[in-house]
């Protein structure tokens, strides 16, 4: 199958559903170190990510991303708004005019999305946010690619799990928790959590 | 004529406030708009009240921006990117700079005319300035 406006459509509407199941996970993840909106924030950006899309039905995968990005920013209101919304206009101007993108350009724009929420964020793997489960899938999601987009997507989904994880143990260097020092150990990032969700919808939406 | 500043951040009455103070400290010549809160008053972030604020601090000499902090400086990062890619976009700065502080400094500066780089590198001065 390719990466096509049908499954780039799929894939953001399936995150807003995802988001919304797991919003009060999110929230309560984030009350343990953040300012406990990331659920919510997530959830009304998504909406308006949704609805963009129905408003104006854009004719190309890279369109569907761009236009998704564009009510990320516009209506999240918390950080994860302009990282995930720069992010998804990146990935979207990499597909550029692609109707039917394969696994290899859909690993090449899931990069740029890394590369621009770095940019914008600043933040490095092991800093405890979003990057430490972005970066593994991205890296996984590419390593597979040559076997096509569902094992792609499945591949960088299990990463970002991973990833997850591996954010408990870290001491937060990112963002509101980097105040608490030690005590930001011992949880889970929700950045990472919300980004585990946005991976393992695209593997649902591209099985 | 001068440079005017936009102060961004998660609260609407502390966006609004830190101009009034940094108006009130710089004189009437100055423009400074508050973008603070979302769209529809919450404590967070709103591109477009960002976006609203630059254009009505803009007098043709440039905008100076402050921010908070967190997702107002993502957002407000955001924003600039955007104005790059468009025509007759307002010239913008986003001062790295400490808020109240920075806010009044930029404020009393832009007030005498001065650049917008001027401006800004006020704002972001007012880090070495110490208190005790």
């Amino acid at each position: 199958m390719a990466f096509d406006t049908a499954t780039a459509t799929a894939w953001i509407i399936r995150c807003a559903d995802e988001v919304r199941a797991a919003e009060a996970r999110l929230t309560a993840l984030d009350a343990a170190i953040g300012d406990g909106d990331h659920g919510a924030n997530l959830a009304r950006g998504l909406a308006a990510a949704v609805s963009s899309l129905t408003d104006k039905a854009p004719d190309t995968p890279g369109g569907v991303l761009v236009a998704a990005g564009r009510g990320l920013v516009a209506k999240t209101g918390g950080a994860s708004g302009p990282l995930y919304g720069s992010g998804l206009r990146k990935a979207g101007k990499a597909l550029g005019d692609e109707t039917d993108a394969d696994a290899a350009q859909l690993g090449e724009a899931l990069h740029a999305m890394q590369t621009g929420i770095q940019e914008l964020g600043g933040a490095a793997e092991g800093d405890k946010t979003m990057i430490d489960a972005l970066a593994p899938a991205v890296a996984a999601f590419r390593e597979a690619a040559p076997d096509g987009l569902a094992q792609a997507a499945r591949a960088a989904a299990e990463a970002a799990e991973a990833g997850v994880a591996a954010t408990v143990p870290l001491q937060a260097r990112k963002g509101r928790a980097s105040y608490l020092g030690e005590r930001s150990i011992g949880h889970e990032d929700p950045g990472a959590a919300s980004t585990a969700i946005i991976l393992r919808a695209l593997a649902e939406v591209t099985a | 004529m001068s440079v005017g500043i936009v102060l961004v951040s998660h609260s609407p009455a502390l966006a609004g406030a830190t101009a009034e103070m940094a108006g009130s400290l710089a004189g009437s010549d100055v423009t400074i708009a508050p973008a603070g809160g979302t769209d529809d008053g919450e404590f967070g972030t709103s591109i477009e009240l960002i976006r609203a604020a630059i254009a009505t601090a803009d007098n043709g000499d440039g905008v100076c921006v402050l921010m908070d902090m967190g997702s107002s400086v993502l957002t407000a990062k955001t924003l600039l990117g955007e104005l790059e890619d468009e025509d007759d976009a307002p010239r913008v700065q986003l001062a790295d700079a400490p808020f109240t502080e920075g806010a009044v400094a930029a404020a009393v500066l832009a007030a005498t005319g001065q650049d917008l780089d001027a401006v800004t590198r006020a704002a972001q001065d007012a880090w070495t300035m110490r208190k005790l």
